[in-house]
């Protein structure tokens, strides 16, 4: 007894120690995936290029494996993705006739699915919180993935119709507002996920994900009155390997705070309830307070971690495409604003203590102001980053 | 509670009052929301655009109240930089104050807690152990290790004191952060035009407003070669050099001298297939006497050259002098074209039948790719165009855009000649219809016979239906009905159907306007037909044979431009003919040391954000005493600022250490 007690807890010293087999087929996969991207592709990237896919592999091993659930998920994703790809061949044309692509996997198919789901899981996420299903609640958490799953598969799908359509035409598909939509949806529902497992509550779901339902309405506005979908070359300036790293950055930023937003207002409506009816059903079904400003809180540093990566890789872009690492571009100075924002929300957290109700209001806010550095900025304001505009 | 505060104030000297003053949170909050505020400012009011727009936009009362508060320019406006010099001051007096203590922390376990302060904190746990208390403090040292805390052990006399902590990340993340800000602000400063400012103030240099060549910019205006740090833009035409960059500053310019000769040998536009542009690149050659050869190297965007501190960038492009050939169309009097020579940004004297003016070609463009009216493709090049100003003696000017081939609208060709009489109207568009030729020869000839009396006088005397002669046997009055007709064709061409309406109005008996309207209209069509076959005979057509579907449609459209004409109101038409294209390069030249500063600090920004985001600082103790086989156990723990995700950590720390030293609770 005592002795398995003691391997038990000195097994358990490294991170690496504490790897299973799993972990390490998982590890493989994904190097074994690379080597054959880079074995295939490699005359298409520069040496940056291929510095990313490699840490791109890096992360998603290191993801995998503090999250186990992701694995499961990029595996399908990559697995539909290929299938998609397979089924296209060398030509676009198939998308239009090809049954699996036309209703399914066709970029702007999967990107209708995810669209759809997105819409369902919401509603779903609703339900559940009102009459608290066990049943419903899996239902929307599975919807969920499924939505994202496909939003990534669209996009992973559009990547090689950009270059089936013409070879030199062919680019990472967050080039533009459409693109990014879809990215913004997708990343705001992964940190979600993440965050409905570690706290194991559902409650919040309806909550965020009308923020993704407002940006798949969008897309879909801008689907049908525009006819944003379908894909552009690239401008100059937007040819380089920065924005592979720069704007998913950007979006892991948005996404997160979108989230603390919804999980601020949350956080109000609880307030609000405790108050007036502590023994009302949804009261009771909502998250505690304090779970809620802990969510918050990670929220907002997740989001402000990378904002300030993000901000960063712009600033170095910037120094090598406009001639300067700042020039007090609208979008620049509205991220700087962004990044501000929270700079002091975090200070008055951190150092201040501030917590609950005025925190949850200033997440609010700072959502609207990010709002305005994603959106308001391209549609208001002239300035450099002119290819996000409407 | 206040005099004790006036009392800690008074025991403070001055400059402790100042730092205290300078690290106070609340100062740097209050900055930071200023920066914010300042910034805004800044977006939405454009900045740096030329004076008089500000002038128009604001009127002259607000342009002089917001030029004094710097409003034009705010980031680098002196106020502006006051407030981030304060923010430095700040995080810096902050970094200073706290770092020590920080340091301190991060090294000391708090082995010495004692025992009731333990007791206070938010999270406890008491229990006995039948383990000796020395396997107790080895078994929590391995919990504790494999949990990833360190830890030390102090012995008491009566007691064992184990104190873990981790994630000292956090606290050194904050030093980071901070330390890193300082730097960036600093590396920012020194590239931003504070140098240039106070030269300005004291009166070291001057702004050039005159648009003259650089050679005679004076030397106040002239910026040395050792300037540290600038950021200006050149336009070098193809097969030119330049050895300097114009900096944009105030309401006008100045010029920094460059160690080096920059040559452009050639500039190109790739385009895709679709006619978007794909690529723009330069070819240059650097000349330097530091160089054993010159330097050949190409540039585009996104691509920039980087010589000794300098980096050269592909910013614009632009016409380096293209030589056009234009054909002069005038549009009134006499069918003679001229043709001339001209080149782009150099002055030509045009002179007219009846006027002198100057045509000043501002810009070149021979690839247009524009959206697609058709809508059969998204976009389509138009072809080559060109944008040019007629000004008259008296300095007034109006500007046009054309274009060189016709573009199709409707299922017809047209030649679009666009006119503006200031930059901040939109273009209007005169559409001419291109003949079977595609040229506007037709409609040339048409205009210039509707302006010649004495052919059209001609032509209404041979336009008189036959029966007319029956009723009007008089030569006289013949003469006088051909006049009249001429005259409406007059009207025609020099106010459109307005005018004629107009003297209908002016004339005639409200009852009667209907009708003398009507007749007057078909009058004045039955007559612009008959031009038109006279045109159209001098083609060697024969219009007795019936029109062409083409050739009704070109008389409909040439009709309609006509009849808006006037609206175009100068005397001639350009019409590109052939071009020699010479494009010109725009580069931006910087030089900027403070990014040395920038982006390490920008790193170490990174790294200390994440530090103090993901190392979250966690300490325990467990106080072990008691004798061999009844040890007394007692754990502490203190919540931090994430108190959902302490609990987590807590409570499987607790079940951890009671699974490893037995669960005899005594709580």
């Amino acid at each position: 007894m005592e002795n398995t007690i003691d391997k038990d807890y000195k097994t358990k010293r490294h991170f690496y120690q504490r790897r299973n087999s799993a972990d390490w087929v998982w590890g493989l996969a994904n190097i074994v995936g690379v080597v054959y991207a880079l074995s295939q592709y490699h005359m298409l990237m520069d040496g940056y290029e291929k510095v990313i896919i490699v840490c791109t592999g890096l992360v998603l091993i290191g993801f995998g494996w503090v999250w186990q659930t992701i694995r499961l998920f990029v595996t399908g994703v990559a697995l539909v993705s290929l299938f998609a790809v397979s089924r296209y061949g060398v030509t676009i044309d198939l998308g239009k006739t090809d049954f699996f692509l036309k209703y399914m996997l066709a970029s702007q198919s999967a990107i209708m699915w995810m669209s759809a789901l997105y819409v369902m899981a919401t509603a779903t996420y609703f339900f559940d919180l009102l009459t608290n299903k066990p049943f419903s609640g899996a239902v929307a958490t599975s919807l969920t993935w499924a939505a994202t799953g496909m939003g990534f598969v669209g996009l992973l799908v559009r990547w090689r119709e950009s270059y089936l359509i013409d070879f030199e035409i062919g680019h990472i598909p967050v080039s533009n507002l459409y693109e990014v939509f879809i990215l913004f949806s997708i990343i705001t529902a992964l940190i979600y996920l993440r965050y409905e497992q570690r706290y194991n509550t559902r409650s919040m779901g309806g909550f965020v994900l009308t923020v993704i339902s407002a940006a798949v309405a969008f897309l879909l506005w801008y689907t049908v009155e525009r006819q944003a979908d379908i894909i552009q070359p690239l401008v100059p300036a937007l040819n380089s390997y920065w924005m592979k790293i720069h704007v998913p950055a950007n979006f892991i930023g948005y996404g997160s705070f979108s989230l603390a937003a919804m999980v601020g207002l949350v956080f109000l409506l609880k307030g609000k309830m405790e108050a007036v009816a502590p023994k009302a059903f949804l009261t009771q079904r909502l998250p505690e307070l304090t779970l809620l400003d802990d969510v918050m809180y990670r929220a907002i540093a997740l989001g402000f971690a990378f904002f300030t990566l993000a901000t960063i890789l712009g600033a170095l872009w910037a120094a090598e495409a406009w001639g300067g690492y700042w020039s007090w571009d609208p979008k620049e100075t509205w991220a700087l604003i962004v990044w501000l924002n929270y700079a002091a929300w975090l200070h008055m957290r951190l150092t201040k203590g501030w917590h609950g109700t005025p925190m949850a209001w200033w997440s609010i806010v700072g959502f609207f102001v990010t709002l305005f550095a994603f959106l308001g900025v391209n549609m208001f304001l002239s300035g450099l980053h002119s290819y996000g505009g409407l | 509670m206040s005099v004790s505060v006036n009392s800690s104030f008074r025991s403070l000297s001055l400059t402790a009052l100042l730092i205290r003053f300078l690290g106070s949170m609340n100062l740097a909050i209050t900055l930071l929301v200023a920066v914010a505020i300042a910034s805004i400012i800044g977006t939405v009011l454009q900045q740096n655009q030329p004076y008089p727009d500000y002038v128009i936009k604001f009127g002259p009362f607000w342009f002089e109240v917001f030029k004094s508060l710097d409003l034009f320019d705010v980031y680098s406006s002196v106020w502006f930089l006051v407030i981030l010099g304060f923010l430095v001051i700040s995080t810096t007096v902050c970094i200073f104050r706290n770092t020590p203590r920080v340091l301190k922390d991060i090294r000391d376990y708090k082995e010495s807690a004692q025992l009731n302060a333990l007791r206070r904190m938010s999270h406890g746990h008491e229990w006995q152990s039948h383990f000796s208390p020395d396997i107790c403090v080895e078994r929590i040292s391995a919990v504790a290790q494999a949990k990833g805390y360190r830890l030390v052990v102090k012995s008491e006399a009566k007691q064992l004191i184990v104190a873990a902590k981790k994630g000292s990340g956090s606290r050194l993340g904050y030093i980071f952060t901070h330390i890193a800000i300082v730097i960036i602000c600093i590396g920012g400063l020194i590239d931003g035009n504070v140098p240039l400012k106070i030269a300005e103030m004291t009166d070291k240099i001057q702004v050039e407003t005159r648009n003259i060549p650089a050679s005679q910019v004076p030397l106040v205006s002239t910026l040395p070669i050792d300037n540290l740090s600038f950021r200006g833009t050149v336009t070098i035409p193809e097969g030119q050099k330049a050895n300097l960059a114009f900096i944009d500053f105030k309401d006008g310019y100045l010029v920094q001298r460059l160690p080096f000769l920059i040559a452009v040998e050639d500039f190109r536009i790739d385009y895709y297939k679709t006619g978007q542009p794909k690529s723009f690149a330069s070819d240059l050659i650097i000349y330097d006497k530091e160089l054993e050869a010159p330097l050949h190297k190409t540039i585009s965007v996104n691509h920039p050259l980087e010589h000794r501190g300098y980096t050269i960038y592909q910013s614009s492009f632009g016409d380096g002098g293209s030589e056009l050939r234009i054909k002069l169309w005038p549009l009134k009097g006499a069918n003679r074209s001229d043709e001339i020579r001209a080149v782009v940004n150099t002055p030509f004297a045009l002179s007219l039948e009846k006027t002198e003016m100057t045509l000043e070609i501002l810009d070149f463009r021979p690839i247009n790719v524009n959206p697609d009216i058709t809508g059969v493709k998204k976009f389509k090049n138009i072809g080559p165009r060109f944008q040019y100003k007629l000004r008259a003696a008296t300095g007034e000017a109006t500007e046009f855009i054309n274009y060189m081939m016709p573009v199709e609208k409707d299922g017809a060709k047209y030649y679009l000649t666009g006119l503006r009489h200031t930059p901040a109207e939109d273009f209007r568009y005169w559409y001419l219809p291109a003949d079977s030729e595609d040229g506007v020869d037709r409609f040339m000839r048409f205009l210039a016979l509707l302006n010649d009396e004495t052919r059209l006088k001609k032509i209404a005397l041979s336009a008189l239906p036959k029966q007319a002669e029956s009723f009007l046997p008089m030569a006289e009055d013949q003469e006088l009905v051909a006049q009249f007709m001429v005259g409406l064709i007059n009207q025609f061409v020099n106010g459109g159907v307005g005018l004629i309406s107009a003297k209908v109005k002016a004339a005639v008996a409200p009852d009667k306007q209907q009708e003398i309207s009507s007749l007057y209209a078909k009058v004045l069509h039955h007559f612009l037909r008959n031009v038109y076959w006279v045109v159209l005979q001098e083609e060697e057509l024969d219009p007795a044979l019936g029109l062409s579907e083409f050739d009704e449609r070109f008389y409909e459209d040439a009709v309609a431009a006509v009849s808006i004409s006037h609206q175009y109101d100068v005397p001639v038409y350009l019409d590109l003919i052939g071009f020699d294209h010479k494009e010109a390069t725009g580069l931006q030249v910087t030089r900027s040391p403070g990014k040395m500063l920038v982006f390490p600090g920008c790193l170490l920004l990174v790294v200390g954000v994440f530090c103090m985001f993901y190392l979250p600082q966690r300490r325990f103790w467990v106080i072990v005493s008691g004798s061999q086989d009844n040890t007394q156990l007692f754990l502490a723990a203190q919540e931090g600022r994430n108190p959902y995700e302490f609990e987590q950590e807590y409570s499987a720390l607790e079940n951890a250490l009671l699974l490893q030293l037995g669960t005899e609770r005594t709580d």
